[in-house]
């Protein structure tokens, strides 16, 4: 049998989401992000939310997913997200709506938008990416920059002294009253994408039962930042950030699988 | 016993040649086209060893550009046919 043989519709079993259109991608190779617009893509396929999603986009390097992704999608002016999303949402409450935001958008310009809209628990998603650095502007120090990394800003590697500590917005979305589901996955593997798909799938799910806000952190890499190559960059994620951002569910009060 | 046959199909003007599926194969099918760049300029992969292939898809769930499309068939008998 030989591999023509195969290749017919009916033995498919993955391709590229439909959802996702052939943009290709501006998107540095062996970037998490793609993994996770996939991953997005695929949740709302499942969920048949094809025509009732509004995502909103960031600034930062997504600040172009509204290009690869075929559903509604709303820019937000920096940070600001969770209170676009605040508004989609209360006047269009059908609507599965979340943000897509990276950790300089999310952990430093936004935080009050991020922390106001989580605590008030308006019934969003927040899709939180976590590479420790601004990797649009050139890779300079962001606010989740690990102690004792080197960015274009700093480096001799941060200081706490200097730059302070790390900052871990997820912990601190856990701790508030009006979040249901809160999680810190990965995409490295093959393992650690189907785990991050489940989260993302529960935070959309909440949402839409008006449970609360969700937040799902993605712990990524950023290979052009760091100036590794993918494989390293993995390699470096797992060993250095997942000791200062452990992953798992921080708090689950949402009751679904 | 029935086994697995896969094959797959690599989209080369859409990859970047990250190669995280050729670490991500654990069969060894996938690897680095050698000297060859596509039109963007970027490296990209190509099956090199499809026999090896089941199908897992492994592959195809790392790629961050979705390039990867996997196919696989269900062998009735050890023969492969």
């Amino acid at each position: 049998m030989t591999a023509n043989d195969i290749i017919s519709p009916e033995n498919l079993v993955y391709k590229k989401p439909e959802l996702m259109n052939d943009t290709p991608m501006h998107y540095c190779p062996g970037c998490s992000h793609g993994v996770v617009h996939k991953l997005i893509a695929e949740i709302i396929e499942e969920m048949g939310m094809e025509e009732k999603t509004v995502g909103i986009s960031p600034v930062g390097c997504a600040v172009f997913a509204y290009r690869y992704l075929d559903i509604d999608w709303q820019e937000a002016a920096h940070g600001r997200a969770p209170a676009l999303a605040t508004a989609i949402k209360r006047l269009w409450p059908d609507r599965l709506v979340f943000t897509y935001q990276g950790d300089g958008d999310l952990a430093c310009i936004g935080t009050a938008e991020t922390i106001h809209a989580l605590n008030r628990g308006e019934h969003i998603a927040i899709i939180f990416i976590n590479n420790a650095i601004y990797g649009m502007t050139g890779g300079q120090m962001a606010p989740t920059t690990l102690i004792g990394q080197k960015t274009s800003t700093c480096p001799y590697g941060r200081d706490p002294e200097l730059h302070g500590y790390p900052l871990n917005i997820t912990e601190i979305a856990s701790t508030l009253r009006g979040t249901c589901y809160v999680s810190r996955q990965s995409v490295d593997t093959v393992g650690s994408i189907l785990k991050a798909k489940k989260a993302i799938r529960k935070a959309f799910e909440a949402s839409m039962k008006g449970l609360g806000s969700s937040l799902v952190e993605i712990v990524s890499t950023c290979s052009s930042g760091w100036k590794l190559t993918p494989e390293k960059a993995n390699e470096w994620m797992r060993e250095k950030m997942f000791e200062e951002y452990v992953k798992g569910d921080l708090k689950d009060t949402t009751n679904l699988k | 016993m029935s086994t697995f046959k896969g094959a797959i199909v690599v989209d080369k003007n859409r990859c970047k040649g990250c190669a995280l599926c050729v670490l991500a194969c654990p069969k060894g099918v996938i690897s680095l086209a050698v000297r060859k760049v596509n039109v963007h300029g970027y490296p990209y992969v190509e099956p090199v060893d499809l026999d090896r292939c089941t199908g897992c898809s492994s592959c195809a769930i790392v790629c961050p550009d979705g390039c990867i499309t996997v196919y696989r068939k269900k062998l009735e008998n050890e023969n492969g046919e």
